[in-house]
């Protein structure tokens, strides 16, 4: 039963979902299970912390390697719910200033907005910002070429990454008009718009394709590795 | 620093190539900060900025706002978090400033947890700071975060109250002005999506554009990662690109240039894309330099080995 009733609630809602986009009959099905996901999916966040909560606990009750940091995430995690949930900080809502609970998070002022703006912003940033460093390691170190299609890919990524900035245009901007197609930002457009869309445009239509595939073995019940346990 | 291989009595007995291909990383690290860091400095010295001449893709996008009826709708979907607000925001703060301009009615949603904090925060550096006359709920309103991704694209072309029941200040939907004759997205004549990976541009344009191309206009802007995956959209789905910093700062060279008053200085708010093409051409012939040596070094050790 723990893995007939979910199958059978994928393929009735699958099955909706799909048709609802070609019948008009099954439009207001469609919709219901679009709802329902919504729901499903608010739920999952729960799911989710429960996830997180676990493994964390377990790896601390383990002392595994790094387990510090499972202090800091749990520490994390159940600071921002407390203050969350309980609206720490929150001015009440214009439209119902008696009710002490009716403001926003988001409100300027509230505790959960001052994490966000002194501790997610500067902290996500700050790792996004050190890929820069990394990159160019990468660059010196594994850009090498070593066969025809590496040559090609350091062309390509010669003309992108000049083409993309003011060098491209001190360097071949003084070409003529005649030959204004081989400038560096007109080439790296071109990179852009024929190859990379070529390329991309047969990656996409493969996977449409397996996605498609892959579908309608879940709609009719082939592949339930979905499910978990096994082969069923 | 320490001198990490450099150490080794057997190092200077080395050849050049071997040396330099051993150096320490983080020297590469130390050429980079210092790469970016210049045209940081220089730039906020100076204030000036490097030329940009806007790409077919940039134009579409801001011809595409500009041709619009004023009190138009306009959706503007954040799809992104603080983490890519270095690359997507400058794009987000002309997007939004250029539709103020152009006094269209701006309905910000987000699909990404963090989305709601990045328009709330765009709302207030560009119309509450700039265009306080707008008002909220009849200029423009932000419906806040909603879970469920490609679920909720689906819902809003079938029911838009049903998507987003309250704005991000708990007011319902059905008691904001500016949305009461509003039942689906296909009624917004132009839908703008920024961008960072899943959910995003990507989906917007496989569940919302390709069902509703002939009604709604689509213009995105994106990541540097994300751009070649939108590429093959652009110009039928998507009728405007604005990819990464590159994307942003020709699309706000025009929106500034469109917005110019004489004698009036542009913001320095307004010209963040702009400043960050600077440290942009720096990093970029340093990869470019890094990647040369890096070669030098291969077919020197390749020569060697077969001398």
């Amino acid at each position: 039963m723990k893995r007939i009733i979910p199958m059978w609630i994928a393929i009735i809602a699958g099955f909706a979902m799909m048709l609802s986009s070609f019948v008009p009959l099954a439009e207001s099905a469609g919709e219901m299970f679009a709802d329902v996901f919504n729901v499903v999916a608010a739920i999952a966040f729960v799911l989710g912390a429960g996830s997180l909560a676990k493994q964390h606990l377990e790896k601390l009750s383990r002392r595994d390697a790094g387990w510090g940091y499972s202090v800091i995430t749990l520490g994390s995690f159940l600071i921002t719910l407390f203050i969350g949930m309980l609206k720490i900080g929150i001015h009440p809502n214009p439209s119902f200033p008696q009710a002490a609970y009716s403001g926003s998070n988001d409100a300027e002022g509230s505790a959960w907005s001052w994490i966000y703006e002194y501790m997610i912003t500067p902290l996500t940033s700050t790792m996004f910002a050190l890929l820069a460093f990394f990159v160019a390691s990468a660059a010196f170190r594994a850009f090498r070429a070593k066969n025809t299609e590496a040559i090609l890919l350091l062309v390509t990524a010669f003309i992108v990454l000049l083409g993309r900035t003011f060098a491209g245009v001190v360097l071949t901007g003084w070409f003529p008009d005649w030959a204004s197609g081989l400038r560096l930002e007109n080439l790296s457009i071109y990179v852009m718009q024929v190859f990379n869309t070529a390329g991309n445009r047969a990656i996409m239509i493969g996977i449409a394709l397996g996605v498609a595939a892959t579908g309608l073995r879940i709609l009719f019940g082939i592949d339930r590795s979905w499910l978990g346990g096994g082969d069923a | 620093m320490s001198a990490g291989n450099f150490n080794n009595t057997n190092a200077s007995a080395r050849p050049w190539f071997e040396r330099l291909d051993r150096v320490d990383r983080r020297w590469i690290f130390l050429l980079m900060f210092l790469a970016v860091s210049g045209p940081i400095l220089w730039i906020g010295v100076t204030g000036k900025t490097l030329p940009e001449a806007p790409t077919l893709a940039a134009r579409a996008v801001f011809q595409e706002i500009d041709q619009l009826p004023a009190r138009s709708l306009v959706l503007i979907s954040f799809d992104y978090d603080p983490a890519s607000a270095g690359e997507l925001q400058p794009m987000a703060t002309s997007l939004v400033r250029q539709c103020a301009a152009k006094n269209l009615r701006m309905v910000f949603i987000a699909l990404w947890p963090l989305g709601n904090q990045v328009a709330q925060q765009t709302i207030q550096d560009v119309i509450r700071d700039d265009y306080p006359a707008l008002k909220e709920g009849e200029d423009f309103v932000n419906m806040g975060y909603q879970a469920g991704n490609e679920a909720v694209m689906k819902l809003l072309l079938t029911d838009f109250a049903k998507a987003f029941p309250k704005d991000s200040r708990g007011e319902a939907t059905s008691n904001i002005p500016m949305l009461k004759d509003v039942k689906m997205a296909s009624q917004f004549p132009l839908l703008i999506s920024i961008s960072a990976g899943y959910p995003g541009s990507k989906e917007w344009v496989q569940y919302v554009i390709s069902a509703k191309n002939e009604e709604m206009n689509f213009v995105a802007g994106c990541t540097g990662v994300s751009a070649p995956q939108l590429y093959p959209y652009f110009p039928q789905q998507i009728a405007g690109l604005l990819g990464a910093i590159k994307g942003a700062a020709e699309y706000e060279s025009m929106v500034n240039e469109s917005l110019a008053v004489d004698g009036v200085a542009t913001a320095p708010k307004y010209l963040q894309a702009q400043r960050r093409m600077g440290p942009q051409l720096v990093a970029h012939l340093l990869m470019v330099g890094l990647i040369i040596v890096g070669n030098v070094i291969f077919f020197a050790r390749k020569r060697r080995g077969a001398a």
